[in-house]
C-alpha cells in the first residue's frame, strides 16, 4: 500500500557518518558478558593455583555438565527479563516437569516421550501465564507468584515429597557423551548460540528488546505487544523442558524437591549475565556465562576448603554490583 | 493606586548558555488579577518558577513589601506569602482533602499531637470561604474531580495565608460550568484582597478577570497595560510579534486528489463528529487549546484508539483502522507529541529505532539483514541531518531535536502517504526546528499529505495550508490559508460549540 521510498535530499551537507569500529562495539554490545568471563578465567587461574585438581576433567564436568540445565532455563528467563517480565515459577516447574518425565520414564514409555512430554506441557502451561501476562494485564510477578505456588503445592501433595529411581539407563541423556564431550555441556552452548543469535538477528528478537524497553513507543510503532509476550512465555517454557531433561536425567534419582531457590538461581545468572531487570537490555550469552560463574565459585568454593555456605553470600554480592552498574550504565545512556 | 505588594526587577534566568528570561519586570498588587500572557516557550513559566522559588534567578531581586527577599525554596516562598496552583495539581490522592490542605503545617495540640478537630474545621471553614459548600472534608482526594481538586489547591494556598496566588492555566482542563465558577472564586479572592497572577491562553477569561496583563516574547518583557487600554487584537501581535513569513518558508506545492477523508468519526469526548478531507502535497495544521481533543484525533486516526463510530475513507476506499499494525500497514503514520513515552525506545541505537516500524523490509526470512539494515539507518541519518556519532549510539544521548529527527527517520521508512506531526517542533531548538520545516516542505513536494498539530500558533499560521481549528473535541473552524489569522484562529481555539449547534 505504501509508495515508493520518499527521497529527500540532505537538508544539509551533514559530517560523515561513522560505522563503528568492531572492538568498539563489542565492547559497548557486551560489556557485562565480557566481565563475566574474565571474572570466570581469573577464578579458574586463581583457584589452580591453590589447588591443581581444580581444573581436572573430572571437575570440569561436574562444572559445566551439571550445571547446564540452570544456563538452559535461564535462556528462557533472560528473554521474559528483556521483554520487562519476570518469571518466579520456573524452578517449581521444572520440579513438576521432573517428576512427569520421570514417571513416564519409569511406567515403561519411549523415553523420547518421557523428554519431550514435559517439554510440551512446560510450553502449555507458561503459555497460559503467558495470556494471563498479555490479555488480562495482569503483572507477571503477581501471575507467577500464584503459579509458583500451585505448581510447588500441587506437587509434593501428588507425590508426597517422594523421590523417583530405578530410572531406565536409556533415559538417562545428560549421562551420556556427544562427540565425546558431555550431552548437557553440548546442549548448553548450541542452544545458548542459537538463542543469542536469533535475539540478536531476527525481528522477534528486536521487538522483544523494544517492548522492554520502552512498551509504549514499541505498541506505537505496530509491534503486537500481547502476542510476543504470550509467544516469549511459551518458548521460556520451551527452554524450560529442554532444562529438565538435563536435570532429570543426570542423576540416578529425581527430588520432587528441586534444588530449592531454582527460579532465584535462574533469574540471578540472567541478571548477573547483564540482563536488565527492567528490561529493555542483556544477552542470553551473558546469562549462560553467568550460570558458569556460580558453578565455578561453587566449585572454587570447595576446592579451597571454604564452606559451601558462602556461595549465596557470593552471589548475593554480584547481584548487587551488576544492578549498580546497571543503574549507572542507564544513567549514561539517557 | 494601591501599592505593589510584590515587584520583580530585571530578573534573568539562562539554563545551559541559553536566555530564557531577560530582564523581565513584573509586579503584583493586592486585590488585583495580573494576567500574564505569551507564546510557549516566551518564559511565562520560568517566571512563575523564579517567583514561588523553584528557580533562583541569576540576575535581578524579588522585592516583598519594600524589601529585597532571596527564595533558596519553594518553602521560602510560601513562607513570604506566595502560593502556585500549578496546571497539573500536586495533591496525594491517597489522602483526604483536610489532610492535604494542610499537609507540612499541621496545627498540633499543646502535647504536639496532630489536632486533627482543628485541621478539620480550618478545611471546612477555608472550603465554605470559597462557597465551596458541596465538597466533604474527609473525602479522598482521588475520588475528587480536576475542578473539586483545584479548590482544594487553592485552600491549601490559603490556609497558608497567601497574599499573592499563581495560578498556571487553570482552566486548561476544565468543562465550561467549571470555568464560570473558578472565575467566581477568583473574584472573591481579589475583593479579598489577594492579588493573582493569571496565566491563560483564553482571551474571554483574561478580559472577563483581568485588571492588568504583562506580555512576554522570547523571555523578553514586551509591555504592562491596564486591560482597558488593550484590545484582544493588541494582545495577539503584541504576543507574536514579528513576522510569520519568515520564520516558516512555505513551500507551494499544487495540492493533488484527497488521500485521507474523515466523516463524523467519534472517540470519547475528546473526538466528537469529526469530519474533514485532507489531501496529497497539503500541510493542514490542527490548532486547539490543551485538552481540545487534538491529540486524541490524531491518536484515533492512528488506530491508538480506535474509533468508535463514523468512517475514514484512504483514498476513496473505506478502511477500518483498529490498531497502530493497521494504520502503519495502510500508510500513515504518527509521530508522537511525547517522543520519550510513546516515539522512541531511549536505550536501543538509532539505526535500531529507526528500522523498528519497517523491520520486515530489512529482513529475509526471520533473519534482519544487518548490512542492508544499516545502509537504511545511516541514509536516513544523513538525509536528515541528525546530528550523532554514529548510528549505533543509543537515542538517549542525542538531543531533544536529534531524537526528533530519529522518530521521524523512523516514519519515513514506511514511505507513508499520511505523515501525521503532532507537536513537531516542541522542545527542539531553534536550529533543528526551522531543519524539521524544511523537511515537512520536502515530503510535500512529493505528494504526502500532513497532518499537523501544534500549540505554537505562529507554527500553525506559517506552516499551514488550511487550518483546522479544535475545541472541547469538535471541528469549530476550518480557515484556508489565506483567511488564518491569529484573531480567527484564537476565536476557534476558545468558541464553544455546543453539541445543538453542531
Amino acid at each position: 500500500m505504501a509508495m515508493t521510498d520518499l527521497d529527500i535530499p540532505p537538508v544539509r551537507p551533514s559530517r560523515a557518518v561513522q560505522r563503528p569500529g568492531a572492538i568498539q562495539r563489542l565492547m559497548s554490545d557486551y560489556g557485562q558478558e565480557i566481565v563475566v568471563l574474565l571474572a570466570i578465567v581469573a577464578l579458574f587461574a586463581f583457584v589452580t593455583m591453590i589447588n591443581p585438581r581444580f581444573i581436572s576433567a573430572n571437575n570440569l564436568t561436574t562444572i559445566f555438565a551439571g550445571n547446564a540445565y540452570i544456563a538452559v532455563a535461564a535462556i528462557g528467563m533472560s528473554m521474559v527479563i528483556i521483554t520487562g517480565n519476570i518469571d518466579v515459577s520456573v524452578g517449581a516447574l521444572i520440579g513438576v516437569l521432573a517428576t512427569i518425565s520421570g514417571t513416564l520414564a519409569v511406567a515403561g514409555y519411549p523415553v523420547w516421550v518421557a523428554w519431550f512430554a514435559p517439554v510440551l506441557i512446560g510450553m502449555a502451561i507458561n503459555g497460559l501465564i503467558g495470556v494471563l501476562v498479555a490479555y488480562a494485564r495482569i503483572p507477571s510477578i503477581v501471575v507467577t507468584l500464584g503459579a509458583l505456588s500451585i505448581l510447588r503445592g500441587g506437587l509434593i501433595s501428588a507425590t508426597g515429597g517422594t523421590w523417583i529411581s530405578d530410572l531406565p539407563p536409556a533415559f538417562m541423556v545428560a549421562q551420556k557423551k556427544l562427540f565425546g564431550l558431555p550431552v548437557p555441556l553440548v546442549a548448553m552452548v548450541v542452544l545458548t548460540l542459537l538463542a543469542a543469535a536469533w535475539m540478536r538477528y531476527s525481528a522477534f528478537g528486536r521487538s522483544l528488546y523494544a517492548l522492554g524497553g520502552n512498551p509504549e513507543a514499541a505498541v506505537a510503532t505496530g509491534i503486537p505487544a500481547e502476542r510476543r509476550i504470550v509467544a516469549v512465555f511459551i518458548i521460556h517454557g520451551f527452554f524450560a523442558g529442554l532444562a529438565t531433561i538435563l536435570f532429570a536425567t543426570q542423576l540416578q534419582v529425581i527430588q520432587s524437591t528441586v534444588p530449592p531457590n531454582l527460579e532465584l538461581t535462574i533469574i540471578t545468572a540472567a541478571v548477573i549475565g547483564g540482563v536488565s531487570i527492567l528490561g529493555g537490555s542483556g544477552t542470553v550469552i551473558g546469562s549462560t556465562l553467568a550460570a558458569i560463574l556460580f558453578a565455578t565459585i561453587g566449585s572454587a568454593l570447595i576446592f579451597t576448603n571454604v564452606s559451601a555456605y558462602w556461595l549465596r553470600a557470593v552471589i548475593g554480592l554480584l547481584i548487587l554490583a551488576t544492578v549498580l552498574a546497571d543503574m549507572f550504565r542507564r544513567s549514561r545512556r539517557i | 493606586m494601591t501599592e505593589p505588594f510584590v515587584v520583580l526587577k530585571d530578573i534573568s534566568k539562562s539554563f545551559v548558555g541559553v536566555k530564557v528570561l531577560k530582564d523581565v519586570s513584573f509586579d503584583v498588587r493586592p486585590g488585583e488579577v495580573h494576567a500574564l500572557l505569551g507564546e510557549n516557550g516566551a518564559g511565562k513559566s520560568t517566571l512563575i518558577k523564579v517567583l514561588s522559588g523553584l528557580y533562583q534567578p541569576d540576575g535581578g531581586k524579588i522585592i516583598i513589601g519594600g524589601e529585597e527577599k532571596k527564595f533558596a525554596s519553594t518553602r521560602d516562598a510560601t513562607a513570604n506569602g506566595i502560593a502556585t496552583v500549578y496546571q497539573e495539581l500536586l495533591l496525594f490522592p491517597e489522602l483526604s482533602v483536610a489532610e492535604n490542605v494542610f499537609l507540612g503545617h499541621y496545627p498540633r495540640t499543646s502535647s504536639g499531637i496532630i489536632d486533627w478537630t482543628t485541621v478539620r474545621s480550618r478545611t471546612r471553614e477555608l472550603l465554605d470561604s470559597l462557597d465551596t459548600y458541596d465538597l466533604d472534608v474527609d473525602s479522598k482526594v482521588l475520588t475528587l474531580s480536576v475542578a473539586q481538586r483545584q479548590r482544594v489547591e487553592i485552600a491549601k494556598a490559603l490556609s497558608r495565608d497567601a497574599k499573592i496566588l499563581i495560578m498556571d492555566e487553570p482552566t486548561a482542563s476544565l468543562v465550561e460550568s467549571d470555568v464560570q465558577r473558578l472565575m467566581s472564586i477568583v473574584r472573591q479572592l481579589r475583593e479579598r484582597g489577594v492579588g493573582i497572577i493569571y496565566v491563560s491562553h483564553r482571551m474571554p477569561e483574561i478580559f472577563a478577570l483581568a485588571d492588568r496583563v504583562t506580555v512576554l516574547r522570547d523571555g523578553a518583557f514586551v509591555a504592562t497595560k491596564d486591560i482597558h487600554e488593550v484590545t484582544e487584537k493588541d494582545l495577539v501581535s503584541l504576543m507574536v510579534g514579528r513576522s510569520i513569513e519568515s520564520l516558516f518558508p512555505k513551500v507551494e506545492v499544487p495540492i493533488g486528489e484527497t488521500v485521507l477523508a474523515v466523516k463524523n468519526l467519534n472517540h470519547g469526548r475528546h473526538v466528537q463528529d469529526i469530519s474533514f478531507e485532507l489531501r496529497k502535497g497539503e500541510i493542514l495544521g490542527v490548532a486547539g487549546l490543551v485538552g481540545s481533543g487534538r491529540t486524541e484525533l490524531a491518536l484515533t486516526l492512528f488506530g491508538m484508539t480506535p474509533a468508535t463510530s463514523g468512517e475514514i475513507k484512504l483514498n476513496g476506499k473505506p478502511v477500518r483502522i483498529a490498531s497502530p499494525i493497521h494504520a502503519r500497514d495502510l500508510g500513515i503514520a504518527y509521530v508522537p507529541e511525547d517522543r520519550g513515552l510513546q516515539g522512541l525506545v531511549k536505550p536501543m541505537a538509532i539505526r535500531q529505532n529507526i528500522t523498528m516500524a519497517t523491520i520486515d523490509k530489512v529482513s529475509k526470512g526471520i533473519f534482519i539483514k544487518a548490512a542492508e539494515e544499516m545502509k537504511h539507518a545511516v541514509a536516513a541519518v544523513k538525509r536528515l541531518g541528525v546530528r550523532c556519532r554514529d548510528v549505533n549510539q543509543p537515542v538517549g544521548q542525542l538531543s531533544g531535536g536529534n531524537q526528533q529527527k530519529v522518530v521521524i527517520a523512523k516514519w519515513l521508512e514506511t514511505a507513508p502517504q499520511v505523515l501525521i506531526l503532532d507537536e513537531p517542533t516542541r522542545g527542539v531548538d531553534v536550529g533543528a526546528k526551522s531543519e524539521i520545516h524544511s523537511i515537512m516542505g520536502e515530503l510535500v513536494r512529493q505528494g504526502v499529505a500532513i497532518l499537523m498539530i501544534s500549540s505554537e500558533l505562529p507554527e500553525v499560521l506559517g506552516m499551514s495550508d488550511r487550518v483546522l481549528v479544535m475545541s472541547a473535541g469538535r471541528i469549530t473552524d476550518v480557515i484556508a490559508r489565506a483567511e488564518a489569522t491569529p484573531e480567527r484562529v484564537g476565536a476557534a481555539m476558545t468558541a464553544h460549540k455546543s453539541a445543538e449547534a453542531a
